[in-house]
């Protein structure tokens, strides 16, 4: 009886191809604009989460100020020293590493080419701290630290933009008026989170830096890792006592630097997307909606149209409900047909903005299998108004309709 | 006579449509009994109270008052569902417009009601290609209403009426759109339904000479039965 009944909304639909698939397009834009959507904003989550990664991780950074994010507030406080990271790494348990840095834009030069990039100054724990690799070559020693050696290691798109297929280590870069033997390649991170590029990087020993690049002793960050994740409030807890201490901030206070609990930032970073994805989705939805609508107006006028087919029914000995069904069969199969190729058409578009916009694509079964499920409803939904009413109908006055 | 109800029973049987001033009385208080087997002819001038009459002996309507029993059951009492299944188990329909689905092949169209009595498929072919054979129209299977004409549409439709073998069949003017040779050939098929398979045949005709293939004649005026009585079947 079922089948029947499919079968009797299909050649229905079949009937009247044009007007069915006008309808349709409604469920089609719906369900594709909400695929679509929520395909890619959890693509970019996916992507935020694997920037968060490789930021390191259970990673503390503290800057002097109170700044907010990004630039700002921070430049009149003093600088942390290199006592302060002494300070920190003899007195802080439960961290893998700690690590100094400062940072200058700068032009580096092999040859005839040359790069804008970011020359950092750090020690060997930076490596460990920041989930650095090292692709080829070696981290500085600690006789070269203690020494401020001239050697630096570069980050994947320097070695791309200055060297190409060469091989780098064993050369000297010039950066300014001083130059450094490469010791070691860096491998790829990508962008971060941030949008900037992590690989356009020249790391030296910290000493080297201040002397021949900065001309001062200024650390601008020092990052601490957390050897557990859940030990990471802690470690900002103590860390934040020790600052306060070497930086003699009398209690009640305000600090006059920082502390950031990275993954903590980047994880907002990732629920903010998926707000945001929410919130597209849910616009989508709306147009879903709209779909919904349209297939109850045309189901109305199709029983209007069939006034007398259901006249003829009703008296050969229909039962209300299985006239009722037959409406709401195919307003359910209308919608079905709307979902799939809105799914397909969503998945496409998906797949087409994910390689846009850079992030991965991947087709969540879950979002199709729902997106299946709505359309099912949203036939239910809007197709049981219009198929009452075809219930309903007295079979005289069916009849009488021409 | 048995002890078996009649198959129709009418009991001061009143009718009415509107309220208060625009009230129309469209039956005035009928009495009737018809048995089974009987082939009965309704005529009457329109607005006579015969098309309300049919849609009350068909299940479709009820009574406003009295009483009107089908196989001795009081249909004014039934809800909608209850007469329908009343209808698909004994009432076959023939209407003037032949009320065929459109795009939808004889076969098709005869197989309906077994649908909703819900026969399996292969069951169903078989009675109603059998259906459209007795009524001549066998090969015809696969047309549409559109590709055949008014004499083998309104074929179809008493195939679709008697493919369920009911105990009454209702024809409402079921000559009115043909011509006259196709006329009598129709109802030369009805009178052999009702002859052979001893199927009750109640008819609404304005035209008195399908009116006599009948072998009672009932005519309405103004809502009341003017004259109910025996004929001698052309």
């Amino acid at each position: 009886m079922l089948w029947e009944t499919v079968k009797l909304a299909l050649s229905s639909i079949r009937r009247n191809v044009l007007r069915s698939v006008l309808t349709l397009l409604g469920i089609v834009i719906g369900v594709a604009a909400v695929i679509a959507m929520v395909t890619l904003g959890s693509g970019a989550s996916d992507k935020v989460r694997e920037n968060l990664s490789k930021l390191g991780s259970n990673m503390l950074i503290a800057r002097p100020g109170q700044s907010t994010f990004g630039p700002g507030g921070a430049t009149d406080s003093r600088a942390f020293e290199e006592r302060d990271v002494v300070a920190l790494k003899n007195n802080l348990s439960g961290v893998r590493g700690v690590a100094p840095t400062a940072q200058k834009q700068l032009k580096v030069v092999y040859g005839a080419l040359n790069y804008d990039t970011s020359v950092t100054g750090t020690n060997s724990d930076w490596f460990t701290v920041q989930d650095w690799t090292i692709e080829d070559g070696r981290a500085f020693n600690e006789g070269e630290i203690r020494s401020g050696a001239s050697v630096c290691l570069i980050g994947s798109t320097i070695v791309r933009e200055l060297f190409g297929a060469q091989d780098p280590i064993g050369e000297r870069l010039r950066l300014g008026n001083f130059s450094c033997e490469v010791i070691g390649r860096l491998g790829s991170k990508g962008q971060s989170a941030f949008g900037s590029d992590q690989d356009s990087i020249v790391v030296e020993p910290l000493r080297t830096y201040h002397r021949r690049i900065a001309g001062n002793t200024r650390i601008n960050t020092i990052s601490i890792s957390a050897n557990e994740a859940s030990d990471v409030t802690r470690v900002q807890r103590d860390a934040e006592d020790i600052l306060r201490e070497r930086r003699r901030i009398a209690p009640g206070e305000d600090d006059d630097f920082t502390i950031r609990d990275m993954t903590q930032i980047a994880a907002t970073m990732a629920s903010t997307t998926t707000i945001l994805t929410s919130l597209l989705g849910a616009v989508a939805a709306v147009s879903l909606l709209v779909g919904g609508i349209g297939i109850m107006n045309i189901m109305l006028v199709s029983v209007t149209e069939r006034t007398r087919e259901i006249g003829i029914r009703l008296a050969i000995g229909a039962l209300e409900r299985q006239v009722l069904t037959q409406f709401l069969v195919e307003a359910v199969v209308l919608a079905l047909f709307g979902g799939m190729i809105g799914i397909v058409l969503g998945l496409a578009i998906a797949a087409g903005g994910a390689s846009l916009m850079d992030v991965p694509f991947t087709a969540d079964p879950n979002v199709i299998a729902l997106a299946f499920a709505v359309s099912a409803l949203i036939g239910v939904v809007f197709g049981f108004f219009p198929a009452r009413r075809a219930a309903r109908l007295d079979p005289i006055e069916a009849l009488r309709r021409e | 006579m048995s002890n078996a109800p009649p198959l129709i029973a009418f009991r001061d049987v009143r009718r009415s449509y509107g309220t208060g001033g625009g009230l129309v009385l469209a039956l005035a208080g009928v009495n009737l009994d018809i048995n089974r087997g009987e082939f009965i002819a309704i005529t009457g001038p329109s607005g006579s109270g015969k098309s309300t009459a049919m849609n009350i002996i068909g299940c479709l309507d009820r009574p406003t008052s009295g009483h009107f029993r089908f196989l001795g059951i009081e249909v004014g009492d039934l809800s909608r569902d209850q007469r329908a299944l009343l209808r698909r188990n004994y009432i076959g329909f023939v209407f003037q417009g032949f009320n065929l689905l459109n795009r939808t092949t004889a076969i098709e169209n005869v197989e309906l009601p077994l649908i909703y009595r819900g026969m399996a498929r292969a069951e169903r072919r078989e009675r109603a290609a059998h259906a459209l054979h007795s009524v001549g129209l066998g090969g015809r299977e696969h047309h549409t209403p559109g590709e055949l004409s008014g004499g083998q549409q309104q074929r179809v439709a008493i195939a679709r009426a008697v493919v369920t073998d009911p105990l009454l069949l209702l024809a409402d003017e079921p000559t009115g759109n043909l011509d006259s040779r196709r006329s009598h050939e129709i109802m030369e098929l009805i009178a052999r339904l009702n002859a052979e398979r001893g199927i009750t045949v109640v008819m609404v005709t304005h035209e008195p000479d399908m009116a006599a293939f009948a072998r009672r004649a009932i005519h309405f005026v103004d809502g009341y039965i003017a004259s109910d009585g025996a004929q001698v079947a052309a």
